[in-house]
């Protein structure tokens, strides 16, 4: 790799992400637009501090966090792409292997960027920096989330960055180069999750976390949602732009969210029993979250609504009918993924705090600037994922390369985001008519 | 960890500091808007951890927060940083069959403590429970307030810090804000935490607060006589707890906790356990003593008893 080589490489992804349809343009003005709307939120809280938000002693960690873990879960999910892809070589999997790279990347500046708004002191972030500051590894936990979330991003970045580059300049990438760190990555993703898991299971405080069923249900959700968001962008990007995904891919991955979703069930189901049968004062929290504790029931509709598209969602994902029929696959993917969206994130996070320690019931429901913030992160990861798409995609449909010259790039895709109707398109080669 | 090998840590970190100073500075510009950036805000920005601190910084960083707090609040505000006294183990001691359940030193602890009005931060939680349960925190009701206490049919079990020598909470913190001290206190930098409050979703008896927003004390209200790892107004954004009144009691001659000397029905003890002299230890060796979720193993040094 020669520096001038990476420098006219960047210089074309600059150029290229300029370039787009109406439509692109108008998706990342209303990205920016909340992202924006994210920014002032978030200024108001570091001015005021976190008391803008509805967590106090009792819940210390709510919405933010809650977020956090469940995306953590689908950075993590893009292992799923990997293994079918690089470990058995199969090839309409491999082909959008690299987008779930790139999602990972994006929900994991996501998950950095949820627990960068939950801290009181983000001036501070530079104690956690190694050797500048002092991480508490290995006895904090925390301290592992650091590490391996950093060290996933590090990963991908590195696996995604060089195959689109040498694929930019036509060359074949070094397999002895990518090999191992793609292997690497997938005891990584489930890494990422695993420890996620630990910080909240190795409290003896919670006992609705200090459940050793903890992790593997995470990674079982984690597994439901996080293809599940993957194969509705899958829909959206063949749609809308010049890439083509194979049906067999998306059935392949649909095939093993069924397996995902009836092992997630099957836990859940575990650990009502252990629960309920046992009848310990350590119910109470679980109590809370389906039944409601005193007459407090916040929860209840929420973990109910979840449960319900579960189980609507494992039905459809379970029979092949409607698992290959786009119209109900869409369904059951949106189902999941809200569905675990309120179980792993709010359903996980807020019922480890209700009752508190001394059992007091203080309910907690995000404020509007809890909502503003979060929904400002999850459109700067929407718009980093658009932007790695926008390079990534011309880069693999051959639309974006080097020029012949050797210095200059060539595009070949000016409009990426296109209208459905306009397509199909008649191959430029020939003429019209 | 060995004194010697503290020592060589110590050393490696002293001259790893200096190499990496550049580096945070440079990170620091970035974070700081100059404009609102006094001089004393940059150092309280590049302040190291309590425990990396040399003689000479630790003196100036003393300084420092003197005349910050003596600025804020109108008057002379002390800030000491005294260690632990060797051969020294504070424990205490909570007399069930006492307490009347009139909350005097939730609110002496607040007056000593310079813990913040508005948002109110209590760093002790009494709770009435019922005679008929005992110890059974489902029926404890937190917010009880009738004209007269005790009620009848009810008893009360005062909550704060229970000073663990298995503590939870700084095992999980990531970046050693808080930890241990030698005389069994636990104790925050608040200079330090970042406010991730993992403290307090590991600490299994509520003792830990986070400062949600900025802290208020009347300036006539303060206590000046403040320790830095102790009763010193706490920034915004950070987590703080009972310290056994670090700034009374590790004084010579030391002075009880606020909450000790304020108790009317004399519910309340303090001492030395490793004095065989003490009365914690006589208590401990005499009476009908237990410690608070003792399933948790995280060996309090607050002890609660039934003297009648």
């Amino acid at each position: 790799m020669q520096l001038r080589e990476v420098w006219s490489f960047y210089k074309g992804t600059f150029v290229l992400i300029g370039k787009g349809s109406k439509a692109y343009y108008i998706w990342l003005a209303a990205l920016l637009s909340l992202m924006g709307i994210g920014v002032v939120a978030y200024l108001h809280q570091l001015n005021s501090g976190l008391g803008v938000t509805a967590m106090r002693d009792q819940v210390s960690w709510g919405f933010y966090i809650s977020n956090f873990t469940f995306l953590v879960g689908v950075a993590a999910a893009a292992v799923l792409l990997v293994i079918p892809a690089y470990v058995y070589n199969w090839g309409p999997i491999k082909e959008i292997a690299v987008l779930g790279e790139l999602l990972a990347i994006s929900v994991i500046c996501m998950c950095l960027m949820f627990v960068t708004v939950d801290i009181g002191r983000p001036d501070r972030f530079w104690h956690l920096i190694p050797k500048v500051g002092i991480l508490n590894f290995p006895s904090s936990l925390l301290a592992w989330d650091v590490v391996v979330l950093n060290g996933y991003l590090g990963l991908n970045l590195v696996i995604v960055v060089y195959y689109l580059y040498k694929t930019y300049y036509k060359r074949v990438s070094n397999k002895a180069f990518t090999t191992p760190l793609l292997l690497l990555s997938i005891p990584a993703a489930i890494s990422i999750h695993t420890v996620t898991a630990f910080l909240y299971n190795g409290l003896g405080a919670r006992p609705f976390w200090n459940a050793s069923i903890l992790a593997p249900r995470f990674l079982a959700s984690a597994f439901s949602a996080g293809p599940a968001f993957m194969i509705i962008l899958f829909l959206l990007i063949r749609k809308y732009t010049r890439f083509k995904i194979k049906d067999e891919a998306i059935h392949k991955v649909a095939e093993l969210i069924a397996y995902a979703i009836f092992i997630n069930l099957f836990l859940f189901g575990a650990e009502i029993f252990k629960e309920f049968y046992t009848g310990t004062k350590h119910l109470a929290p679980m109590e809370y979250l389906l039944f409601g504790l005193h007459g407090h029931s916040a929860l209840v509709p929420w973990i109910w609504t979840a449960i319900i598209f579960n189980l609507f969602a494992f039905l459809i994902f379970l029979i092949p009918e409607t698992r290959n029929n786009h119209v109900t696959l869409v369904m059951g993917c949106v189902l999941i993924f809200v569905g675990v969206y309120i179980e792993k994130g709010m359903g996980l996070i807020i019922p480890g705090f209700i009752p508190d320690v001394l059992h007091e019931i203080y309910e907690y429901a995000p404020t509007g600037i809890e909502l503003l913030i979060s929904m400002g992160i999850w459109a700067t990861g929407l718009f980093i994922f658009t932007m790695l798409l926008r390079v990534a995609i011309p880069i693999l449909n051959g639309d974006f390369h080097v020029a012949d010259d050797g210095v200059g790039s060539y595009i070949g895709d000016q409009l990426f985001l296109v209208s459905p109707t306009a397509k199909p398109t008649p191959p430029p080669d020939k003429p019209p008519g | 960890m060995s004194d010697q090998k503290k020592k060589d840590d110590h050393a490696f970190r002293l001259s790893r500091r200096k190499t990496l100073k550049g580096l945070v500075a440079g990170v620091g510009a970035l974070a700081l808007p100059a404009s609102t950036a006094s001089a004393s805000v940059w150092e309280e920005f590049f302040q190291r951890h309590f425990r990396e601190l040399s003689k000479k910084e630790l003196k100036d960083v003393l300084a420092r927060l003197e005349k910050d707090y003596s600025k804020q609040y109108g008057k002379q505000v002390s800030v000491k940083a005294t260690p632990p006294i060797e051969g020294v183990k504070f424990g205490y001691g909570l007399d069930l069959s006492r307490c009347i359940g009139c909350r005097r030193c939730v609110y002496g602890c607040v007056a000593e403590n310079n813990q913040s009005r508005d948002p109110q931060i209590h760093w002790i939680r009494v709770v009435q429970l019922e005679k008929e349960k005992g110890v059974d925190f489902d029926v404890a009701e937190h917010y009880y307030n009738p004209k007269k206490v005790p009620e009848k049919g009810h008893f009360y079990m005062p909550v704060q810090c229970q000073q663990c020598e298995n503590p939870p909470c700084t095992k999980v913190c990531p970046v050693q804000a808080t930890w241990q001290e030698t005389d069994g206190i636990v104790v925050v930098d608040y200079n330090w935490c970042i406010g991730c409050r993992y403290c307090m979703a590991a600490c299994p008896y509520g003792a830990r607060h986070f400062n949600w927003s900025k802290s208020s004390i009347p300036a006539d209200e303060i206590n000046p006589d403040t320790h830095y790892l102790g009763n010193r107004p706490r920034p915004i954004g950070v987590v703080e707890k009972c310290t056994f009144c670090v700034q009374r009691t590790r004084e010579q001659p030391g002075r009880y906790p606020a909450c000790e000397e304020i108790c009317p029905v004399g519910a309340r003890k303090f001492g030395n356990l490793l004095d065989p002299e003490s009365e914690m230890r006589y208590l401990i060796e005499n009476k009908r003593v237990f410690i608070f979720k003792e399933d948790l193993n995280t060996r309090p040094k607050f002890f609660y008893f039934y003297a009648t």
